[in-house]
């Protein structure tokens, strides 16, 4: 069997902890083929042909592709589908927008989130917030896959696959891209750190969330968010872990005034070590938390990075 | 121009979901079911459109057991005009998978022609994130997924969409799908005389073989499991005590 793994490349750059997870998953269903897509991806392209399990690398390259719009690039992936029995992606915003679209292409049902791979027709996957998971077999012929990348360990980097560069054909120019609000960071990346220090309602303004901040900071930790933190302004939308944002699966995870609603657990309850700090010794965070402080957040939070 | 919202009848965002210990599901008989979290803002924003001018009509269209005409009674209520019922299933256990509910929204889009669709990003049952972007697909529209801001621009909409790094705009050209994420807006509550109003409304019944859909599952379910539980652990009582912890397990 083969799959086709579109790569994660994000402004000419290879996301490489994402792809590197993908390509964990995508290696127990046969060799894999990365393809690297954007206005530049070569360097992605090089980068790509490097993790461990990637046999080989395909490029393609046109500025219709340079934002990683779903119509292009789709339309780009299903040219090449004839070759695959599987066409997967780690399970990232930008693969969720396009990999539906080449499912339906392909007349076949898109697997969201997939968590598991029992065989290369069976996977597993969580429902319900992650209340339930299901094993689901696709009776489709082809299988086009989002892999939940929390799940599964990053590829190593020794390999060196042959890369080769597509020619692409012209967009229908159904969208055009106008602006990226993308806010420039020193920290690790949510999505791949070790730590993650996040804040919820409780911290109760965007200026207090200057001390969640400096605890991540200390500890050389990501900074995250619940709903409620985002939506009341505290901190920006891609900080937001659960259900319906990012999935992070650190060695250490501190909710910081966060209750601990099913939805918000449902992206951070497969941390390795979680930590609640919360004023109410009530607070849902507590029954999944290995160390619980009751404590109210603004004297505890200052103080624990004072201490480490 | 006409917008079209697809809704979802869903288990309710509060119930604690409950596996049946067969193995064969999650039990649905007797749970509260609301309309899917994302369809309530989908609809408001249809709603505005035509409060700001820019739309004639709101038709919001479910797809599942009958049941599904109190959400979309819900939706009438919040404002939308009229309501589609097709009937798809018989069972609350048997979900329409997106890309049958597709291919039938389509045959509704081929029907009433809208100029725009807005869906919601993710049902929170199967959490597919999927519908949206297929039914694009199968028009051969332009997509604009997980929307925060949405305006309509002449014969384009703009759109700006929460993305892994942060916010990314795109203009799309009408019509299109978009798919609407939680900050989009707050959704309204359907005041007492507007449930009144709504039962007024019409809503039209129709079945999955009327558009000629198969929507026989393409994921055949083998089991449904609990996710590995999590044990409370201990509560420390001090920062000093917390900072030992996190030391004696090497984490900081
Ligand atoms: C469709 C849908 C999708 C959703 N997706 C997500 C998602 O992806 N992620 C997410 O997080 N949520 C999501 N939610 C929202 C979720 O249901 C909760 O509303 C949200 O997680 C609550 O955030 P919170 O814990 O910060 O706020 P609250 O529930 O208000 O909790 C605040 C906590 O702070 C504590 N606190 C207050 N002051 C202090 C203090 N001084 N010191 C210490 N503690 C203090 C309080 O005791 C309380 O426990 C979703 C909801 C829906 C309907
Ligand atoms: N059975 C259905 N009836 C009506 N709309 C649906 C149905 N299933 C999905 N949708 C729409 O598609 C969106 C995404 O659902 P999903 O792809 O299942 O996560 C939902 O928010 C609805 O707007």
């Amino acid at each position: 069997m083969a799959v086709l793994l579109l790569a994660e490349v994000t402004d000419g750059a290879l996301a490489l902890d994402a792809t590197a997870k993908a390509v964990t998953a995508a290696a127990a269903l046969g060799d894999v083929t990365a393809l690297c897509v954007g206005s530049s991806a070569a360097e992605a392209g090089a980068e790509a042909a490097k993790i461990d399990g990637v046999a080989r690398v395909l490029v393609a390259e046109d500025a219709s592709l340079g934002h990683r719009l779903a119509e292009p690039t789709a339309a780009l992936i299903v040219s090449l589908a004839g070759d695959y029995s599987h066409i997967v992606a780690p399970a990232t915003t930008d693969a969720k927008n396009i990999m539906p679209r080449v499912a339906a292409l392909l007349d076949v049902m898109v697997l969201s989130d997939v968590s598991g791979v029992v065989d290369g027709d069976t996977f597993e996957r969580p429902v319900y917030a992650g209340n339930a998971i299901q094993t689901v077999k696709s009776k489709d012929a082809q299988k086009v896959i989002t892999f939940r990348t929390s799940t599964f360990d990053a590829a190593g980097t020794g390999g060196s696959a042959a890369v080769e560069t597509l020619s692409v054909g012209a967009s229908e120019g159904l969208s055009e891209w106008v602006e990226d609000k993308v806010a420039a960071s020193d920290r690790p990346e949510l999505t791949s750190a070790k730590i993650v220090v996040s804040g919820g309602r409780g911290v109760g303004s965007e200026d207090d969330f200057k001390i969640i901040e400096a605890l991540a900071d200390k500890l050389g930790a990501a900074v995250g968010a619940s709903r409620a933190a985002v939506d009341s302004g505290f901190a920006p939308n891609d900080w937001q872990v659960g259900q319906t944002g990012k999935v992070v699966a650190p060695d250490l995870y501190i909710a910081v005034g966060i209750s601990g609603a099913i939805q918000h657990l449902a992206g951070m309850k497969d941390s390795k070590v979680i930590v609640a700090i919360n004023k109410d010794e009530e607070a849902p965070i507590f029954q999944v938390a290995d160390f619980g402080l009751v404590a109210d957040l603004f004297q505890a939070v200052p103080e624990l990075t004072g201490k480490l | 121009m006409k917008v079209l919202v697809p809704v979802k009848r869903v288990i309710d965002y509060n119930v604690k979901v409950r596996v049946k210990a067969d193995g064969s599901g999650v039990d649905l008989a007797n749970v509260k079911m609301s309309m899917n979290p994302f369809d309530e803002i989908a609809v408001e924003e249809a709603i505005r459109l035509k409060e700001a001018g820019k739309a004639e009509e709101v038709i919001v269209v479910s797809i599942g057991v009958k049941q599904a005409q109190e959400t979309l009674r819900t939706a009438l209520a919040m404002g939308a005009d009229r309501a589609i019922l097709v009937v798809a299933a018989d069972d609350v256990h048997q979900d329409i998978e997106p890309l049958a509910v597709a291919k039938i929204l389509k045959g509704v889009i081929d029907a009433e022609a809208p100029g725009l669709v807005i869906a919601g990003k993710q049902a929170i049952d199967n959490d597919m994130n999927a519908t949206g972007q297929m039914l694009s697909a199968l028009m051969g529209w332009s997509q604009a997924t997980f929307a925060s801001e949405l305006d309509i621009d002449g014969d384009a909409a703009v759109v700006t969409r929460e993305v892994d790094g942060g916010l990314q705009t795109i203009k799309v050209k009408l019509p299109a799908i978009v798919t609407a994420d939680l900050r989009l807006n707050e959704p309204r509550y359907a005041s007492l005389p507007n449930i009144m109003k709504a039962k007024k409304k019409p809503l039209e019944e129709k079945a999955a073989a009327d558009y000629g859909v198969d929507v026989s599952p393409r994921l055949e379910i083998v089991k449904t499991t609990e996710p590995a539980a999590r044990q409370a652990g201990e509560m420390v009582g001090s920062v000093d005590d917390l900072v030992a912890k996190l030391k004696e397990k090497g984490l900081v």
